[in-house]
């Protein structure tokens, strides 16, 4: 019998007793201190959050294993609610969600601009490149603090940065990097990319091909996926014929939507790695990441919700805890300093990612290690080893402040 | 008796005699035994599962043992390295403390945000106190009046009272804070900050940071340093901090909080303890799965040992 069967044995007698601690949990003996804390005197706030959410109104899933949640993203948002309040008690912080949920970019907006009119509150955002424009476009939103949880897109990091948008989500060009610094640490500089005709595809392409170009590796093929008929008993025979080539160390992958990339696995012209949206793919969160602290956090999401947290959950999460922060360490709900605290020099965010994250000033993205992971494991996290950078190696994922063209002064 | 008496004329003329290190690792479920004065690993004890924190009642008779992921605190008998019962602890039970009383044990319960007081003569929870997100790091002052508990996502130390278990003060640190000492005279109280790099020193009186120390180790990225184990010398000179991933024990001088040395110990240096009469420092390197040795006078790391895998927690019995 092994050491921990005999162990298991010896603890059954201590679940009876394990029971009636938790009974006692119910009427607790004791009364937690609500309104001290060393230093200021702190006011009670109220801090109302949005989470916007732009749901999608077609099913494009090609295999139900890549059906989401229907609480994506919003479930990490209640889970940070409920770590801000744990912490808020003690302050007399109270955080509030408010989930606005939409199918049209029109209805969203106008949801959102109609909750804004009762709340001096934050957005969090869960929305496509049309409404992000919508709503930066509306006047409404010219003064409110708005953190983008999900979106992507680069050019809301290098071109069209704002005042008060920050993003914790990473942009395509930070997974890129992070994945192509990888590729290179591994000495696997020949790329045979496959992309898919989505803008999102051509975006995800886009960044590989940036991180390529930076860290000098080649593409040596350059195909766009165009089979359009379904090949889940036929992906044995087409994929290796569409992945002949020479010579490649991988084959990477940009479709973004999980229409076709699964077949490539295993299934390539030469028995090379699949990394890049499926294989080894660069993710914001992964629920095999267990390191740092964060199977704590793992547990707690999974308690709530009765399933793995999603990078949208974690990006989630990470928006209310960065907006609590500034809340705890200010004193003050206003959301103009709460922003101020956050691109500031003394915000930085514990994430479960082995390091403090903070914001970029220059266009409000936040820094933060990438992992590396397939379906079940994690591999490794970059920045890799020996990729140096004048301020901190974790922009040397990403567009730099040099690439930056948009300003984030205040108008 | 005679024999008692004997090994004490012994320990006194030969100056010193070798104590004994308990070493918990983590993904082992085993705890290390080492000879200090050999420096040798001599037996190794299965425990419970995820073992972490470690300590011994006053008298040295009783180990206690989080074993995190069993859900208990387990009692060994120092003598005959048994496990003679578990004691109640709540979820996940990672640190602890043992109030001057010897009786109660302060337990963080890393899931669950409480904090659960038990009776360990009673066997027999007497109180929980709901503190932040993930507590972890556990101190009692040495005049039994505070215990303080960290919690790592809510940032703040928790003042208990420890007359009526209740929670009646909170102060806000940096990021992750771990772990909390006392100093001796029980006027100020260290804690470490994990993610935010620094150690503050609170003044105990006002319950307000005095001081905070930064740590800067040429060729090691800030972000990598992060200090978890906090130990101070009896004699009010020395603070060594563990560092982590930054693979060194920080010294600092006590008094002025100036960071004097930087002592390369093994990958990921966790907890400490001192040995021998505070002569030497035990460092448990989580990552390596080895212990550093340091001269406390020299300030030097004179040997490492190899353990068991990721040990985390250390105790020593003189």
């Amino acid at each position: 019998m092994f050491a921990h069967q005999l162990y298991k044995k010896a603890t059954a007698g201590l679940k009876h007793t394990l029971n009636f601690v938790k009974s006692r949990r119910v009427a607790r003996l004791t009364l937690f201190c609500s309104l001290c804390l060393s230093g200021p005197v702190m006011a009670d706030l109220q801090i109302p959050i949005a989470y916007i959410k732009q749901v999608s109104d077609e099913s494009v899933v090609s295999l139900s294993v890549f059906q989401l949640p229907q609480n994506n993203g919003v479930a990490g948002a209640k889970l940070g609610i409920e770590d801000s309040n744990t912490t808020g008690r003690f302050l007399k912080h109270h955080f509030d969600l408010t989930v606005i949920e939409h199918a049209q970019p029109a209805d969203l907006v106008a949801a959102t601009l109609s909750w804004l009119k009762g709340n001096q509150g934050v957005l969090v955002l869960d929305v496509s490149d049309d409404v992000l424009q919508l709503l930066l476009s509306s006047p409404e939103t010219s003064s409110m603090l708005m953190i983008n949880a999900t979106n992507q897109s680069d050019k809301w990091r290098q071109t069209q940065c704002r005042a008060r948008l920050l993003h914790t989500a990473p942009s395509y060009a930070m997974l890129g990097d992070a994945l192509g610094q990888f590729l290179l640490a591994k000495r696997w500089r020949k790329w045979f990319l496959v992309l898919g005709q989505s803008a999102s595809d051509k975006a995800m392409a886009a960044a590989f091909e940036r991180a390529s170009k930076r860290f000098g590796t080649k593409i040596v093929e350059r195909k766009t996926w165009t089979f359009d008929t379904d090949l889940r008993r036929s992906a044995q025979q087409e994929v290796p014929g569409f992945t002949q080539g020479d010579d490649y160390d991988v084959v990477l992958v940009a479709d973004t939507d999980n229409q076709f990339g699964f077949y490539l696995p295993y299934n390539t012209w030469l028995p090379r790695p699949v990394v890049g949206t499926q294989g080894l793919t660069a993710v914001a969160w992964h629920p095999a990441i267990e390191q740092w602290g964060a199977v704590q956090l793992q547990n707690r999401f999974y308690d709530a919700y009765g399933r793995a947290m999603t990078a949208d959950d974690y990006n989630g999460w990470l928006a209310v805890r960065a907006i609590a922060e500034g809340v705890t360490r200010t004193g003050e709900s206003d959301p103009n300093r709460v922003y101020d605290y956050l691109t500031g020099d003394k915000f930085e965010l514990a994430a479960f990612k082995g390091r403090k994250l903070t914001f970029r000033k220059w266009n409000g993205q936040l820094r933060q290690p990438i992992p590396l992971a397939h379906a079940h494991g994690l591999v490794s996290q970059s920045p890799q080893q020996g990729f140096l950078h004048p301020v901190t190696d974790l922009d040397t994922l990403g567009y730099d402040k040099p690439e930056v063209t948009c300003r984030m002064v205040k108008e | 008796m005679k024999k008692r008496l004997l090994a004490l004329s012994l320990l006194i003329s030969n100056g010193v005699l070798a104590d004994t290190a308990y070493v918990t690792n983590e993904k082992d479920d085993t705890i290390s035994v080492i000879n200090t004065e050999t420096l040798k690993v001599t037996d190794t004890i299965d425990v419970g599962m995820r073992p972490r924190g470690i300590i011994f009642s006053q008298d040295f008779r009783y180990l206690y043992i989080c074993a995190s992921n069993s859900d208990a605190v387990q009692v060994m008998d120092v003598n005959t390295h048994q496990i003679i019962h578990n004691l109640p602890s709540g979820e996940d039970p990672e640190q602890f403390a043992l109030h001057p009383n010897n009786r109660h044990l302060y337990i963080a319960n890393e899931d669950d945000a409480v904090v659960t007081v038990v009776d360990t003569e009673k066997r027999d929870v007497i109180a929980q106190i709901d503190v932040g997100v993930e507590p972890e790091g556990m101190a009692a002052s040495p005049d039994g009046k505070w215990v303080i508990n960290t919690s790592e996502t809510t940032n703040m130390l928790h003042w208990i009272d420890a007359s009526t278990q209740t929670l009646v003060d909170n102060t806000l640190v940096d990021q992750r804070p771990r772990h909390v000492e006392f100093t001796d005279d029980g006027k100020s109280l260290w804690a470490s900050s994990e993610i935010g790099g620094t150690v503050s020193v609170i003044d105990v009186a006002t319950r307000q940071i005095s001081h905070t120390i930064r740590f800067k180790i040429p060729g090691v990225h800030r972000d990598k340093i992060q200090p978890v184990g906090v130990k101070l010398t009896a004699d009010g000179k020395y603070a060594f901090v563990a560092l982590g991933p930054a693979n060194h024990v920080a010294v600092v001088d006590a008094n002025t909080f100036e960071v004097l040395d930087y002592l390369l110990v093994g990958r990921r240096v966790w907890q400490l303890a001192f040995a021998d009469n505070q002569t030497r420092l035990l460092t448990t390197n989580g990552v390596s799965g080895d212990v550093s040795v340091i001269d406390v006078d020299k300030l030097k790391v004179i040997k490492t040992l190899k353990v068991g895998r990721y040990p985390w927690g250390v105790a020593v019995k003189p």
